[in-house]
C-alpha cells in the first residue's frame, strides 16, 4: 500500500511539471510581448526594456522558467504583472469562494443524483424512469451559464428571495454566505446532478444483472435488502471515483458558475488572468487547479482500495 | 427418424415462408435498427425539430428580409425606449430587441447558422480524427499504440476551458478557431473509445481468417475493422454535436469564442448579462433557441443508441420476465 502510495505520488508531481511546462511554453508561443501590454500604450522603448527587466521577461525562456521553479520549491509563486501582489495571497483568497462552491454544490449533487438514478434503475422502463431520464437530458442540454442566469433571474431579480452576487467569507456572517451560495450550488449541482442520475442508474442496472445478485435473491433475501446492501455497494464504485475526479477539476474549473455569480474564486481569476496576460498568477491557478486534480485521482485511488479488494491485491 | 429422413429433409430448400403465410425476409441489422428507431415518437419529434432548425438556418437571410430587419441593424425609433432601454416582444419586434434595438429573432435565427455550423463541423471533424488515430492505435499496437493512446490521455487531462480562453486571448476569438478548440477536445475521447473497440475486433476469428486469406494490413483496417465500428461511431457521433454546441455557446459566454458582434446563441447570451434584470426576453429567446437544439440532438443520440444496441433492450426485457414469474 505504502508503495503503491509513493508510486502515485510521484507520478502526481510528474504531471503537476509537464502541466506548467506546457502552459509556460504555450504563454509565450500565443503572446508576442507580454511587456507592452503592461507599459501602457504610450510607452517609450526605453520604458519597455525596464519594464521587461523588472518582470524578469529579459532573460532567456529557460532560464525565465528555472526562476519559476527554484521559487516555486520555497513556495513562492511570484508576483503579478498587473497588481504587483503575491500570487500566492491572491490564490488564498480566491480559494475559500471555490471550495465553498464546490464542495456544497458536490453533497446537492451527489444526493440527487444517486436517489434519482436508484429510484430510476429499479423502476426501469416505467413512466417514472422515462420522467427522470428525460430530466437527465433536459440537464446535460443546458449550458452551466443558463442555469445560472435563469435562476438568477427568477430568484433573485423577480422574487428576490436570494442576493444576487458577490462571495461573503463564511467566517465573517455563515448566514450571508450560505444565502449568497444557494443560487451557485443549485446551479452546479443541476448539471452535475444529471451526470451523476445516469451513472448510478446505468452502473446499478450493471449489477442488478450479475450472478451474486441472482443468488442473493435465491437465498430468500428481501428484494430492498438485496438492492441496498449487495446491489448498490458495488454500483456506487464508479460513482465515488466520479466523484473524486470531479471536484478536483471542479475546484479550479468552475469558470462558469463563478462568473455568472460574481465569485472571486480560482476561475474568476483564471479569466482575468488569462484575459491580460497575466503570467505568474496565470502559472499559480493553473498550477493550484492541476493540483487538485492530481490530489482528487490520488485520493480516488485510495478510496477505490478500500471499496474494492480485488484493486489492493492486483 | 433414419438417416435417409434426415437426408431428405436436408435436400428439401429451407423454407421461405412461415406456417402461417407471411414471408420471412432477411435485415441487415441496419435496417433493424432504423426499425426500432422509426417506432421512436420522441427519436421523430427531434428528427423533424433538427430538419426546421437547418432550414430556419439555411433560410435566415430571407427570414430576415421577411421580417423586415437585418441582423445588424440598431434600431432606434421602435428597437429602443425612450431611455435606450430594450424593448419587449410587440407588433413590430415579434421577440423584442437588445440593448442596441436589434431585432432577437432575426438574430437568433442568424445564431442558429453559427451553432449548427461549430457544432456539426467539428463533430465530423472529432470523428475522423478519432476514427483514424483510435484505430491506428488499437491495430497497429507497440510503439505507436503508446504513444498515440498517451497523447490521447494526456489531452484528456489537460483544462480545456484554460486552453481555450489562452488561444483566443492570443490570436483572438473566431468561428475557425472555435472549431479547432472543439475538434481538438473531443477527438480523445472518441479515439480512446475507438482503440478499444478496435482492440477487441482485432482478436476476433474473421480477422485471422482475412489474415490467413493474404490480405493486407490496409485492406484488413479498411475492410474489415472500420465497418465495425460505425454503429459505436455513430452513437458517438450523435452525442458530440449537442456537446459541441454548449461548448461552442460556453466559449462565446467567456469571451473567447466567435467575434463579439456576430450574432451567436452564445454571443446573444453573454450580451443578456447586461440587460437581463430589465428585458428578460433577451436571455430567454436565444437560450430556448439553445436548449430546443440541444435537447433534439440528445434525444435523438440516446434513441440511436438504443436502437443500435439492442443489449439494454435484451436486459429490461429479462427483467419484465423475471418480474412476471414474481407475480406468478
Amino acid at each position: 500500500m505504502l508503495r503503491f502510495l509513493i508510486r502515485r505520488i510521484l507520478f502526481g508531481i510528474l504531471v503537476l511539471w509537464i502541466v506548467t511546462l506546457g502552459v509556460f511554453l504555450l504563454f509565450f508561443a500565443t503572446s508576442d510581448d507580454p511587456a507592452a501590454r503592461f507599459a501602457g500604450k504610450s510607452a517609450t522603448p526605453a520604458t519597455l526594456a525596464l519594464v521587461r527587466h523588472r518582470l524578469g521577461l529579459d532573460d532567456p525562456l529557460p532560464v525565465q522558467y528555472w526562476h519559476f521553479l527554484t521559487r516555486l520549491l520555497r513556495g513562492d509563486l511570484g508576483y503579478s504583472f498587473a497588481t504587483q501582489s503575491p500570487v500566492t495571497d491572491m490564490i488564498k483568497q480566491a480559494l475559500p469562494a471555490s471550495l465553498s462552491l464546490i464542495l456544497g454544490a458536490a453533497v446537492l449533487w451527489l444526493a440527487a443524483g444517486i436517489v434519482a438514478g436508484v429510484i430510476s434503475a429499479t423502476r426501469a422502463r416505467t413512466l417514472l424512469d422515462r420522467g427522470i431520464t428525460l430530466a437527465v437530458l433536459l440537464g446535460i442540454s443546458m449550458p452551466a451559464f443558463i442555469v445560472g442566469l435563469t435562476l438568477s433571474y427568477v430568484f433573485a431579480v423577480k422574487l428576490q428571495i436570494f442576493p444576487q452576487t458577490q462571495y461573503v467569507p463564511i467566517q465573517n456572517n455563515p448566514l450571508q454566505w450560505f444565502e449568497h451560495m444557494v443560487l451557485p450550488w443549485i446551479t452546479l449541482a443541476l448539471l452535475q446532478s444529471a451526470i451523476y442520475t445516469r451513472l448510478t442508474r446505468g452502473s446499478l442496472l450493471d449489477v442488478l444483472g450479475e450472478d451474486y445478485i441472482r443468488t442473493a435473491r435465491a437465498k430468500g433475501l428481501p428484494e430492498r435488502r438485496v438492492i441496498y446492501r449487495h446491489g448498490l455497494r458495488s454500483a456506487l464504485t464508479p460513482v465515488v471515483t466520479q466523484a473524486g475526479v470531479d471536484i478536483g477539476v471542479l475546484i479550479g474549473g468552475t469558470l462558469v458558475t463563478e462568473s455568472v455569480f460574481g465569485l472571486q474564486g480560482i476561475g474568476q481569476l483564471t479569466v482575468q488572468s488569462l484575459t491580460i496576460g497575466d503570467l505568474p498568477v496565470i502559472m499559480g491557478v493553473v498550477l493550484i487547479a492541476a493540483f487538485f486534480v492530481v490530489l482528487g485521482n490520488l485520493v480516488v485511488d485510495v478510496v477505490y482500495s478500500f471499496l474494492d479488494p480485488r484493486v489492493r491485491l492486483s | 427418424m433414419s438417416l435417409t429422413d434426415l437426408e431428405a429433409e436436408a435436400s428439401v430448400p429451407p423454407a421461405s415462408e412461415e406456417p402461417d403465410g407471411r414471408k420471412i425476409e432477411g435485415r441487415s441489422p441496419w435496417q433493424l435498427a432504423w426499425a426500432r428507431l422509426r417506432k421512436d415518437k420522441a427519436a421523430m419529434i427531434s428528427v423533424v425539430v433538427i430538419v426546421l432548425l437547418i432550414v430556419m438556418a439555411l433560410l435566415a437571410p430571407l427570414i430576415a428580409k421577411w421580417v423586415g430587419y437585418a441582423p445588424d441593424f440598431g434600431d432606434r425609433k421602435l428597437g429602443q425606449t425612450v431611455d435606450g432601454l430594450p424593448v419587449g416582444p410587440n407588433g413590430h419586434h415579434v421577440l423584442g430587441t437588445d440593448r442596441f434595438g436589434r431585432d432577437i429573432l432575426v438574430r437568433s435565427v442568424y445564431g442558429a447558422r453559427v451553432s449548427l455550423l461549430v457544432g456539426l463541423v467539428s463533430t465530423v471533424l472529432a470523428v475522423v480524427l478519432g476514427v483514424i488515430i483510435g484505430a491506428s492505435a488499437g491495430f497497429y499496437g507497440g510503439a505507436i499504440d503508446t504513444i498515440l493512446a498517451r497523447a490521447m490521455d494526456v489531452t484528456l487531462s489537460f483544462p480545456y476551458l484554460l486552453f481555450a480562453l489562452a488561444l483566443a486571448a492570443g490570436f483572438g476569438a473566431s468561428v475557425p478557431l472555435t472549431i479547432f478548440v472543439i475538434t481538438f477536445f473531443s477527438f480523445a475521447s472518441i479515439g480512446r473509445i475507438v482503440r478499444g473497440q478496435v482492440l477487441q475486433i482485432k482478436e476476433r476469428e474473421f480477422i485471422e481468417a482475412a489474415r490467413s486469406l493474404g490480405a493486407g494490413s490496409i485492406r484488413t483496417m479498411f475492410i474489415d475493422v472500420i465497418p465495425n465500428l460505425i454503429a459505436p461511431v455513430t452513437v458517438l457521433g450523435s452525442m458530440t454535436i449537442p456537446t459541441a454546441i454548449i461548448f461552442e455557446s460556453t466559449l462565446s459566454f467567456l469571451g473567447a469564442g466567435t467575434d463579439p458582434r456576430t450574432p451567436t446563441w452564445g454571443n446573444m447570451l453573454s450580451d443578456a448579462t447586461q440587460s437581463y434584470t430589465v428585458a428578460w426576453w433577451t436571455l430567454f429567446v436565444p437560450a430556448a433557441f439553445l436548449l430546443i437544439t440541444t435537447l433534439a440532438f440528445n434525444i435523438l443520440g440516446d434513441a440511436v443508441r438504443d436502437a443500435l444496441d439492442p443489449r439494454s433492450e435484451r436486459l429490461f426485457a429479462a427483467q419484465k420476465a423475471n418480474r412476471k414469474k414474481k407475480r406468478k
